[in-house]
């Protein structure tokens, strides 16, 4: 399988950081933002970010996947 | 008429409807095993998408969460975590999953395994321990509707009467219809989910406390640990959170029906898209928490947590409206149930029964047994449901640390040429010997840390180890995903 471009790794690094690997740092309740907890709302805010980042990805990786697959006549292939 | 007739009507004539948009689906399309399982591989973008919010959102969006919410507090937040997550891991791993799908013709996840590792045992294996970890997916699912039925009728109809009816029709349905049928009646079932959650979760609050920020205001003041983890347990910090996030979203797609449901669709690029867009679907999934959070203050003191949306809802606003309310929750239990299913009654004949027992089965065959193993393992579920009390969370954390376990193979079998069955099957042996364990002498979490979790760093510990400690034969499946060189003849076997 064609492996992915280095740059949607990278873009989809940055919501794993952000949601999961961060969580010491965000996980407080003040200050209250809207009325919500602090950690409440940052994660709510990262399900707006998450599909901008992957958007980035798929903007990467989708006319890659629409490249004209190599037929079987002709000569070489990436791997 | 009382409280408890109309709600049940109203819940019954939801039901009805949708099952009514299940049957009706049939009369389109003949039906063949293809068409039963993957829906003739010609979903598009819009289909895909109910198809898979369909499977995503099940009783656990709506009672689950909401119970933890209420009985656990701040760990609750793992759920709004690992949504977005596990669609970017999809983003990754569903289009060449597709693909390879496309190319072989796979049905199933186990048919995957068959053919990236050329092993019949591997697939037999996989398919059982697929099986197995949807049982208690399936378990949730009927624990949920049992729970709405008699919360609806105000404790008058036990639950397990209700669980019987309400399966009988589900497995109606998955007979006539197939995965097409489903992804239909998933239409009616997130409207009424969407604008269920999004009311009461509005609602609810401001009726109580004049809105969701005071409500707030008087929880972090009448308990202020509440919301952070580990909020209202002792072990689910920081750590668990990290291990267990990692795991459900790595585990997520590694459920074998999402694998089918990748086949349906027309295109790779179908499934990126999907990916990109999901995650805003789960903004029903803070409403869900909001209500859990107000029923702790509201109606306080419930043994079972899981209980509290319906108990708030069935306070706040008259039995109509808990009929809607119940009868989109009845929906979204019987749909991924159906789905559920279907999945496993395939796997257990096509990838288990098949390839040990029986290997001259035609796909006519495969197909008229599946339809009989939908009932056996309908029957195992409602077993389980009505003989065991786990909350809905708990079921759901086992089925993904035992399905989690697929994904060394997934993602190893995609992208590395090197590993082989002897390495795949040896780490999906430990990694499932090792969730057992854990889970069933209570020891989950270990030490702070996802036993799911654990258990697939072992597991793919082993798995590269012994793929490298003893290579084998590629198999055919690069050999003809990445077809361009190969003119000469594939020689197989």
């Amino acid at each position: 399988m064609k492996k992915p471009s280095l740059g949607a790794i990278l873009f989809s690094l940055i919501p794993f950081a952000g949601i999961c690997f961060s969580v010491s740092l965000w996980d407080r309740i003040y200050p209250r933002i809207l009325g919500l907890p602090f950690n409440f709302f940052w994660l709510i805010c990262w399900l707006v970010l998450t599909p901008l980042c992957m958007w980035g990805a798929y903007r990467l990786e989708a006319p890659r996947a629409l490249d004209p697959k190599p037929e079987p006549d002709t000569q070489g292939s990436p791997q | 008429m009382s409280g408890s007739a109309v709600a049940l009507i109203v819940i019954s004539t939801i039901v009805a409807i949708g099952s009514l948009i299940g049957f009706t689906a049939k009369f389109r399309r003949k039906m063949d095993l293809e068409q039963w399982t993957v829906g003739g591989r010609g979903f598009g973008l819009v289909l895909v998408w109910l198809l898979m919010a369909g499977e995503v959102y099940t009783t656990f969006t709506f009672l689950g969460a909401s119970g933890w919410a209420y009985s656990r507090g701040g760990p609750v937040f793992y759920i709004l975590a690992y949504q977005p997550l596990m669609y970017v891991v999809s983003f990754f791993i569903l289009p060449q999953m597709w693909e390879a799908g496309r190319k072989f013709r796979l049905q199933t996840q186990a048919d995957f395994f068959r053919v990236r590792y050329g092993s019949r045992y591997l697939e037999a294996v996989v398919a059982l321990v697929g099986v197995v970890f949807i049982i208690p997916y399936l378990q949730l699912q009927l624990t949920g509707l049992g729970i709405i039925v008699e919360v609806a009728s105000f404790g008058g109809i036990h639950r397990t009467p209700a669980m019987l009816v309400a399966f009988a029709i589900v497995a109606a349905f998955v007979f006539t219809s197939g995965v097409r049928g489903v992804a239909w009646v998933s239409v009616l079932k997130d409207f009424l989910l969407l604008f269920a959650a999004i009311f009461i979760g509005i609602a609810i609050p401001y009726h109580y406390f004049g809105g969701i920020g005071p409500m707030f205001t008087a929880l972090i003041k009448a308990n202020p640990q509440h919301l952070l983890m580990p909020g209202a347990t002792k072990n689910l910090g920081h750590a668990w959170f990290v291990t267990t996030v990692l795991m459900t979203a790595c585990g997520f797609f590694m459920w074998p029906h999402y694998v089918g449901a990748s086949f349906t669709a027309k295109s790779g690029n179908i499934l990126r898209r999907n990916a990109v867009i999901m995650p805003l679907y789960s903004i029903t999934m803070p409403l869900m928490f909001i209500v859990g959070f107000t029923a702790l203050l509201v109606v306080p003191g419930l043994t079972n947590g899981d209980l509290s949306l319906l108990a708030i809802v069935r306070q706040t606003f008259p039995p109509w409206f808990l009929g809607i309310i119940g009868g989109a929750g009845a929906l979204t239990a019987m749909v991924p149930a159906a789905i559920l299913i279907l999945t496993a009654a395939t796997l257990f004949i096509k990838n288990f029964c098949r390839p040990i027992f029986a290997r001259s089965m035609t796909d006519h065959h495969v197909a008229a047994w599946a339809k009989a193993t939908v009932l056996l393992i309908t029957a195992l579920a409602l077993f389980f449901a009505i003989y065991s009390s786990s909350s809905l969370v708990s079921l759901l954390l086992l089925g993904y640390a035992g399905v989690a376990q697929f994904f060394p193979g997934v993602v190893l079998g995609l992208y590395s040429k090197r590993a082989t069955a002897a390495g795949i099957f040896s780490g999906l042996t430990a990694g499932v010997a090792i969730v057992a364990f854990l889970m069933l002498t209570k020891r989950d979490p270990l030490m702070g840390f996802n036993a799911g979790f654990i258990a697939l760093c072992i597991n793919f510990a082993i798995a590269v180890a012994v793929s490298l400690l003893m290579p084998g034969q590629p198999t055919e499946f690069f050999a003809e995903v990445n077809s361009a060189q190969t003119t000469s003849p594939a020689t197989t076997e």
